[in-house]
């Protein structure tokens, strides 16, 4: 747990359609650490996953990024009319990673059968997973995972648990926003409702 | 640059392999076919009146893509991703400029041959159509990347979109229009000139408004 931070986050708050939804939530982010977000459905694990990739202003308070990131939501980002090789291509051309990288991905991800399918005749794990090895090939320090695990079966939970640990052990950090349990070994919790306003401040 | 250019080169290849390309010229040239239905067939009249009606073809053809533009890539996820890399929302507006303009732009220059021929007009009118037309596309391109972004996420966006894209098209048609009349050399540097202000105000009114769409 030692070297320069990755991400570093001080003071955000949330504000969405004029209703503030969290606040106070500091968290910092070593090679190697990893925070998850808990919490019932609507209380902002998304909007802070993307205020902390720079997708979404915050209400208050400030993100650094120090590092190159990764983010995967629920919605795989790739061109649903291309294979999916090509497909994945074009994102590790665009990071500069090259194509051994995305066959090894396809290959982690059990998908290396499906390189030349494109990804809209998946299934929804199919593309969950297809987004993972989007993940995975774009070689980034900093994971953003929001729900990583919704539709896997449990082959694939169990991998994506195994990825994520892989991935620390190797110096990258990760923030993971799920509702399913996931085990990721030692990590700090951050529970969204303990930030959630008082009904007097709203 | 590298990732801009990688950008355009995929933005064009999905618009020549999803097959959008033809769907303006096939309007554009069902205009042509229909409008000797509506006025009748005098020749004299459809080669008067012929090239203004291509003109009017030309803008409401700029409207089809628009629900093409972003829409996928918003709803993909792309966009996000780009911009989680650090890429502006004006690379991207941009990009998608410069791709939908050739997309755009180079079919319906080519459909203006089977579109003369089908309202008679003479080869003189052609040509400054043609030219006309080479100058205002990048411009109402422009108008349809702009709008698209406007519209993106909105409900009904389609719709509302052509509300808002013909009327910022009227400067393009008048002076494309005005550009026929054989007398009408300066209206061909109002459409430059037009054109020109289309084409430069894209990139920051499509990233402003993509930011928006996200932020949202």
């Amino acid at each position: 747990m030692s070297g320069a931070l990755l991400l570093a986050a001080e003071g955000l708050a949330c504000i969405r359609g004029d209703r503030l939804l969290w606040r106070g939530i500091s968290l910092s982010l070593a090679p190697g650490d990893a925070v998850m977000l808990t919490g019932a459905n609507g209380i902002g694990k998304s909007s802070l996953i993307r205020i902390l990739g720079g997708l979404l202003p915050p209400a208050a308070g400030t993100v650094a990024r120090h590092a190159r990131t990764a983010m995967v939501d629920e919605r795989h980002a790739l061109d649903a009319h291309l294979p999916l090789g090509q497909a994945l291509g074009q994102w590790a051309a665009i990071d500069g990673t090259g194509t051994a990288g995305v066959h090894t991905a396809m290959d982690r991800l059990g998908i290396a059968h499906l390189a030349d399918v494109p990804p809209r005749y998946f299934s929804t794990g199919q593309k969950k997973r297809a987004a993972l090895a989007r993940l995975i090939a774009s070689d980034a320090p900093l994971w953003l995972l929001d729900e990583p695990a919704n539709g896997l079966d449990r082959d694939g939970v169990a991998l994506t648990e195994a990825l994520i640990a892989a991935h620390r052990a190797a110096g990258g950090a990760v923030v993971c926003a799920s509702h399913l349990p996931l085990t990721l070994g030692e990590a700090q919790t951050i529970d969204m409702a303990a930030h959630r306003p008082s009904e007097t401040v709203s | 640059m590298s990732t801009l250019l990688r950008l355009i080169r995929r933005d064009l290849t999905a618009e020549w392999s999803s097959g959008s390309w033809w769907l303006p010229v096939a309007f554009f040239l069902l205009v042509a076919t229909l409008y000797p239905f509506a006025v009748g067939t005098d020749a004299q009249l459809l080669a008067r009146t012929g090239g203004g009606i291509l003109w009017v073809a030309a803008l409401l053809a700029a409207l089809l893509p628009v629900e093409r533009l972003f829409a996928p890539d918003f709803d993909a996820g792309v966009l996000d991703q780009l911009a989680l890399r650090g890429l502006a929302d004006e690379s991207v507006a941009a990009a998608r400029l410069l791709s939908h303009t050739l997309g755009f732009a180079v079919p319906l220059l080519i459909a203006t041959v089977p579109g003369a021929a089908l309202l008679g007009l003479e080869q003189e009118t052609w040509q400054r159509l043609v030219i006309g037309l080479a100058i205002g596309a990048p411009g109402l391109a422009g108008l349809s990347v702009t709008i698209a972004a406007i519209t993106l996420g909105q409900r009904g966006s389609g719709a509302l979109g052509g509300l808002m894209l013909l009327p910022l098209g009227v400067p393009v048609l008048i002076f494309g229009a005005g550009m026929l009349d054989p007398m009408g050399s300066s209206a061909m540097l109002f459409l430059c000139a037009a054109s020109l202000l289309l084409v430069a105000v894209t990139p920051f009114a499509a990233g402003a408004a993509l930011r928006a769409a996200r932020e949202r």
